[in-house]
Formats: C-alpha cells, sequence, structure tokens
C-alpha cells in the first residue's frame, strides 16, 4: 500500500466512524424534564399533578409517615435545593414548596449499587425499575441522594384508594419510584403529570431534539437542579 | 467426618445453654415467620432509615469474622507459635459470624425469595453483588480449613500441605470482606457520613479489636468451663492486639471529626450533631453516643496500664467494652447516623421493634449456637488426645 | 422376636393409614371430574392452544421481560396478528375475562399455585365486583374506598 491509498483508507474509515456515531445519536432520546416554578403553584395548594401520578399508578397512600411511598410530591424550596439554604433567599421561594420526583439521572448512584439490576438506565435517558427482580434490599434507597425512593414496607393494596386495573399495583417487599410513565411514553401520551398540570407548568420532552420544548426552554431560561455537584446529572430542571 | 458426636454429650450445664439458645431461636423464627407475612413493616425502619438493627449487626459481624486473620496471619505467616492453640477457635468464630451476616442480610430483604437473583444477574457494579461473593467464598475457606486441620489434629497428624496456600489466601481473602462491606457504605455520594475514605480503614481497626476482644473473652470462658487452657501468653499477646487496634480505631474517630468540625461543611456536621447532641429537638441515639465514648475511654484505661491488662479480671471487663463500645458506635451509630439527616434534611428516629429484636437476638443465639457446637467438638478432640 | 405380632400390627396399620386416600377413593366410588373451563368467547389466541396448554407461563415470562426490560411491546402472534403485551389488557381484557372461571378453575384443581403474578398485576373483574360490594354496602353519601 502507497502513501495516497493509507490515506485515502484511513479518511473513509474516520468518516466512516464518526457518521455511525452521528447515527447514533441521533436515534438515542433523552426523556427530560423542566419545571417553570413561575407557573408551578400559582393556585395555591394545588397538587393535581400528584393526584394525577398517584392514581394513575396505583400509589398507596399509608397513614402512617414512616411508610409513606410517593412517587411525586412537594417540598419546601430549601429542602429541595439544600445547598441554597440561608437566612436571605428570595421570599416567594423561602416557603414556596417545590415538586420533586426522580431526577433520571444520566450518571445515576442507585444504578451502580442495584445487585441484580432491577434498576437500570434504558438507552432514552429513564431509569427504570423492574418490579419482578427487585429483592428489597434497599441499597438504591440508600444510594439516591434525593431520598426520590419508598419502599413497600407492608402490602399496599389495602391503602389503595380506587384500583385503576390499567396498571399493576407493587407488592410488600419491592422499592419503587418515578418511572417517566413509560408505560405511557410507551402508547405516545404525555406523562400523566405533565397533562394533569393546567399552568402547563411541567414541560416533558428530548433533550437530543434540538427544537423540542424542554430545550427551548433551557436555552432561553436559566434552570437549575438539585445537587448537581455530586456529579448524578439530574434531568429534571427548575426554572426559577 | 464432622465429629458432630462430640457435641452430643454434655453436662447439664451444657444441655441447659443449648435449650436456652434454642429457645431465643424459636421465638425468633416465629417474629420472622410475622415479617415474612407482614412485611418489613414490622420493624422500626421508616422511608429515610431503610437500614437499622439488621443491617447494623451485619456490618459490626462481618468485622468479627475478619478478626480472625488476627490469630491466622502471625501464626501461619511468621511462625508465632504462641497461637498454635487458638488459631481454630479463630476460625470457627469467623464461620459463625460470617454465618449470622448472611442470616442477618436475609431478614433485612424485602423478597428474600429473589435473593438468588443476585447469583442469576450478576451486577460486577455493584459492592452488595462483591459482598456476597466475599462472604461466601471467606465461609467456604474458614470451614476448609478448620475441618482439615481439626481432622488432622484429631488424628495427631500434621494438616496436609495443600491447606497451607488455601490458609494463606484466607488472610488477604479477610481483609477484603470488610473492606468491601465498608464500600458498600462509602462510595455513596448522597450520603456525606459515609462518604470517607478513612472508612474501609476505620471498618478494619475496630475489627481488630472487637473480634479479638471476643475471642479473649471465649477463651476465658472455655478456661472456666472445660480443662482446656490456652495459655496465658496467647491472650496476652491477643490483648497487646485489642489495645493497638482500639488506639488506632479511636484515632480515625477523632480524624473524622476534625475533618467534619474544622471544614465545617453543615451536611457532614449535621450527623455528627444528631449523634452527639441531637438535631431538631431529636436525640434518641444521644445517651448510646456518648455510651460508647465512655466504654471505649475506660476500655483503653485499662489495656494502657500494662499491669492492669495482665491482670484477668481487668482484661475481661475491658475486652467486653471494648466489644460494647465498638458494638454501638459501628451498629446503630454508623448505619443510623447515616440516614438521619435525611438527603432533604428531615430528621426521622429510628427505635427497633419488639420482633426487630426478637430475630436480632435469635441469629446471636444461632451464632452462639455455632461456636458452641464447634468449641465443644474441639475441645472434646483435644481432651481426648491429652 | 417375642413382638412379632404386634409389629406386624402396627405395619399394617402404618400402611393402611398410609394408602387411606387411594383405597377410600376407590371404595366410595369417587369420580375426579376435570374442571369445567369457561372457554373464552370466539376469536384466535396469541398461540397454538396446544403451546398455550403445556407452555403459557413461558410465553408470559416472554413477554414481561419484553414489556419491562426491552421497552418492545408489540408481539407478533404466529398467525401474523399483532396484539400489545400486557397480562391485564391484552390477556384478561381482551381474552381471558374470566379469571375466576377460567384460569383459576384448573389452577385450583391441579394445585399449580400461580407465581407472585397476581399480588401486583391486577385482574379487573375481581376489583369491579369489590367495588360494587362496596358500594352496595356503602351509604350513597359516603365515599367508596377500596
Amino acid at each position: 500500500m502507497n502513501r495516497k491509498e493509507f490515506l485515502r483508507l484511513g479518511c473513509f474509515s474516520m468518516a466512516a466512524l464518526a457518521g455511525r456515531r452521528v447515527a447514533a445519536q441521533a436515534a438515542a432520546r433523552r426523556w427530560a424534564m423542566v419545571i417553570d416554578a413561575r407557573k408551578c403553584l400559582k393556585e395555591k395548594g394545588c397538587d393535581r399533578c400528584i393526584q394525577a401520578c398517584h392514581r394513575v399508578h396505583n400509589v398507596p397512600d399509608f397513614p402512617n409517615r414512616a411508610h409513606e411511598i410517593k412517587w411525586i410530591w412537594k417540598e419546601p424550596f430549601q429542602e429541595a435545593f439544600v445547598s441554597e439554604r440561608g437566612p436571605y433567599v428570595n421570599e416567594v421561594f423561602r416557603d414556596q414548596p417545590f415538586l420533586v420526583f426522580c431526577n433520571h439521572c444520566d450518571n445515576p448512584p442507585c444504578v451502580r449499587v442495584c445487585p441484580t439490576r432491577a434498576t437500570w438506565k434504558r438507552e432514552d435517558g429513564i431509569v427504570m425499575m423492574d418490579w419482578h427482580r427487585c429483592i428489597g434490599c434497599r441499597y438504591c434507597m440508600a444510594a439516591c441522594p434525593y431520598g426520590s425512593r419508598s419502599f413497600n414496607w407492608l402490602d399496599p393494596r389495602p391503602h389503595i384508594a380506587r384500583i385503576d386495573p390499567d396498571y399493576p399495583t407493587r407488592t410488600k417487599g419491592v422499592v419503587e419510584k418515578c418511572t417517566f410513565c413509560e408505560e405511557r411514553l410507551a402508547r405516545g401520551q404525555a406523562p400523566a403529570c405533565v397533562e394533569a398540570c393546567e399552568e402547563k407548568a411541567l414541560v416533558f420532552g428530548d433533550l437530543e431534539d434540538p427544537g423540542s420544548a424542554v430545550r427551548e426552554l433551557l436555552r432561553t431560561n436559566f434552570a437549575i437542579r438539585r445537587k448537581a455537584e455530586l456529579g448524578t446529572a439530574p434531568e429534571i430542571y427548575y426554572i426559577v | 467426618m464432622f465429629m458432630f458426636e462430640k457435641a452430643v454429650v454434655g453436662s447439664r450445664r451444657y444441655w441447659a445453654w443449648i435449650f436456652c439458645l434454642f429457645a431465643v431461636i424459636g421465638l425468633g423464627v416465629i417474629a420472622y415467620l410475622r415479617q415474612f407475612d407482614q412485611g418489613l413493616g414490622i420493624t422500626g425502619l421508616s422511608r429515610d432509615v431503610t437500614w437499622g438493627l439488621y443491617i447494623a449487626q451485619f456490618t459490626f459481624l462481618v468485622g468479627v469474622a475478619a478478626s480472625a486473620v488476627m490469630v491466622v496471619l502471625p501464626y501461619y505467616l511468621h511462625d508465632w507459635k504462641v497461637f498454635s492453640k487458638i488459631t481454630i477457635l479463630g476460625e470457627f468464630l469467623a464461620i459463625a459470624a460470617v454465618t449470622m451476616c448472611m442470616l442477618y442480610i436475609f431478614v433485612d430483604m424485602g423478597q428474600p425469595t429473589r435473593v438468588l437473583n443476585v447469583m442469576l444477574h450478576p451486577t460486577p457494579g455493584s459492592m452488595m453483588f462483591w459482598d456476597f461473593v466475599s462472604l461466601t467464598g471467606y465461609l467456604l475457606l474458614n470451614a476448609v480449613i478448620a475441618l482439615v486441620t481439626l481432622s488432622a489434629e484429631r488424628k495427631a497428624v500434621a494438616p496436609p500441605g495443600w491447606i497451607k496456600p488455601i490458609i494463606i489466601i484466607s488472610i488477604p481473602w479477610a481483609i477484603s470482606i470488610h473492606t468491601v462491606t465498608a464500600f458498600l457504605y462509602n462510595g455513596l455520594p448522597g450520603r456525606s457520613f459515609w462518604l470517607t475514605a478513612i472508612l474501609a480503614p476505620r471498618f478494619l481497626a475496630s475489627a481488630f479489636s472487637a473480634g479479638p476482644a471476643l475471642l479473649i473473652l471465649l477463651c476465658m470462658i472455655i478456661r472456666r468451663l472445660t480443662r482446656f487452657d490456652p495459655g496465658s501468653e496467647p491472650i496476652r499477646k491477643l490483648s497487646l492486639i485489642v489495645t493497638y487496634a482500639m488506639i488506632v480505631n479511636v484515632f480515625f474517630i477523632l480524624m473524622e471529626v476534625f475533618t467534619v468540625f474544622y471544614s465545617r461543611i453543615p451536611e457532614h456536621m449535621e450527623h455528627f450533631r444528631y449523634l452527639f447532641v441531637g438535631l431538631h429537638g431529636r436525640a434518641s441515639l444521644v445517651p448510646w453516643m456518648w455510651a460508647s465514648v465512655l466504654l471505649a475511654l475506660v476500655s483503653l484505661a485499662i489495656l494502657l496500664v500494662p499491669r492492669l491488662r495482665r491482670h484477668d479480671a481487668f482484661l475481661a471487663a475491658a475486652c467486653v467494652t471494648v466489644f460494647l463500645s465498638l458494638w454501638i458506635d459501628k451498629g446503630l451509630g454508623l448505619i443510623v447516623g447515616g440516614f438521619v439527616p435525611s438527603p432533604l434534611g428531615a430528621v426521622t428516629e429510628y427505635t427497633p421493634t419488639l420482633p426487630e429484636i426478637a430475630i436480632s437476638l435469635a441469629i446471636w443465639a444461632v451464632g452462639f449456637l455455632m461456636i458452641t457446637i464447634f468449641y465443644k467438638i474441639t475441645l472434646s478432640v483435644r481432651e481426648s488426645l491429652a | 422376636m417375642r413382638d412379632r405380632a404386634l409389629i406386624f400390627a402396627g405395619l399394617v396399620f402404618f400402611l393402611g393409614l398410609v394408602t387411606f386416600p387411594v383405597w377410600y377413593n376407590a371404595a366410595s366410588g369417587a369420580r375426579a371430574a376435570a374442571p369445567e373451563i369457561k372457554l373464552p368467547p370466539g376469536g384466535t389466541c396469541v398461540a397454538p392452544t396446544d403451546y398455550m396448554k403445556t407452555s403459557h407461563m413461558s410465553l408470559l415470562v416472554q413477554w414481561r421481560d419484553a414489556a419491562v426490560r426491552e421497552n418492545n411491546r408489540r408481539y407478533t402472534a404466529f398467525d401474523g396478528k399483532e396484539y400489545t403485551i400486557s397480562l391485564t389488557g391484552t390477556c384478561l381484557k381482551q381474552c381471558h375475562t374470566n379469571k375466576a372461571e377460567f384460569c383459576d378453575r384448573c389452577h385450583d384443581y391441579s394445585g399449580v399455585r400461580t407465581p407472585y403474578c397476581w399480588e401486583c398485576h391486577v385482574d379487573p373483574a375481581t376489583v369491579a365486583q369489590t367495588r360494587a360490594a362496596r358500594a352496595a354496602g356503602a351509604n350513597s353519601s359516603e365515599v367508596v374506598h377500596e
């Protein structure tokens, strides 16, 4: 092989490799959510998204707070964003509840520690749960820096107000959390919380699509994430 | 081959002890059946404090299991003949401790019937997978070693040559089981109480003081109850090991305290505050932690004075205080302290419930039953040779 | 053997006790009745009947892994028809609408306990039944909780 042929072969190989990577990225998705905190809670005490999620997914309501299971809930600003604690926080924010749930991190510690891969990161970015495989060791709960996960300490069925037959319940002894409504995404529907929000404060979309609503919002607004310094790369963005 | 027939002959006192152990185990089995049926909700655990008494006992006992290396290493690697009579006692203690560890993990699981998923779907990235592997391996190693060396002793011959490399392997393996257990905790970015490089060294230091302390106490009990006397030299050497390990352990804890309170990062300080002075009005662990500190100081006061350390009664007291102090610190203090406050700053207290305590006591009873049977067999073999 | 009579008597008694079910049923003429199952109304199955009889659990495990772990909810049956993978949504709602009269009858008869499926997956018929019973028993002004 002479030098010309070698260079030609090299160039083609590089181009092919680059093309494959571009193609792979184009096929890949990265689901994320942008929460516009300015729109959220315009109506005081609104919890439509929480009601929708918990109803659609048969999330039980345990009276004993120690056993509570919640996929999405409200935390005061200074608890949701622990590093922003201080006496001079913006008055509007100081006690305003913020919506928190699983961040579907890009570098999730919970996935790293699961001994059975009952929780894993899908290619589209969702940190998914397999309730058939979970052994209930609760290691993922210890690993999550956000407290997003709940455990079924007892049988949940007696504590579900109205069982929706279109979605399974869980059983005692497994860990559960928000799954970005992956079953609804599979049907082409938006997540339940997004659909329930009347203010359209929850915006769900694909970060890999430059024209998506989430990309647009992130391009034009300042957004913060929870405990980003830990390197978990959370994919829930809050516009404050 | 297992010489169990030696364990079924014994005095009235022996059988009374066995009966008591079985009674405790029975109560624990009943409590566990209830937990299996209703779920872990009958324990004191909660959404914020997801690991408690069971995992605390597991963490502490992995240390006790690893401590067998403190008698095996000097004897087999450096020919310290003084430990010749008690290495097997250390190995049997390790077997009992590892069995207890595995039982504690089993009872802590939400879906125990699925526990084999850890082997069916191996996940090398998870420290829990490696914990499973290393504990199982350590159990097998020690079981083989103890069986072979005891059989050889019974036949009054030297053990076969091939056991030597297996014993040598058990030495780094012992270090690894406790290191892997520490890795369960200190790789979690969200738990600032555990996210410290010194956790594994701390675990090893506390293991090497609590384990030999228990071994000393067991030797003293055996000397009281049977005709076997390990001699004062092994116990003296062991007490030196306990002393140095305890000094190192206390030093490591002080290092943690300095790092946390000099850097003054709120999230790091709050765990210590909760444990030692209380946080947001919740202080249920404060008396326990200060008791642990007091016990540690009392133990060091005895151990550091050679005249007291060589006196059996004082040494026994020191060993008891060392064991209790570390049981509190590594068990309740470490585990619960890591979960309080929660990542969102909430303070949720943890108190074990009665079924939880019954199950924990039952597993301790299983461990003591194993030690009783193993030691009975060993000492019967030695008595028949003498 | 002084106790020969006693020993043999004991043996006979024990054997009689242990084989009691066999000779009692034979003597009383009891017949084992096959379970009467209510077949689903018309239509084709997702797999040939013989396969379903022997291996529906394998199919369910395959479906489980496809839906949950591979995010693949489309199943193409042997006859080319497409189904959505869902235990409640397809198996129960589209075909075996009466779990109690179809699935349970055979399972109870043969003593084959289903694995933990129904601890989580929902049988719509049971849920509707519970709701109706509660609604009938509760006051009209009260909120019904399940």
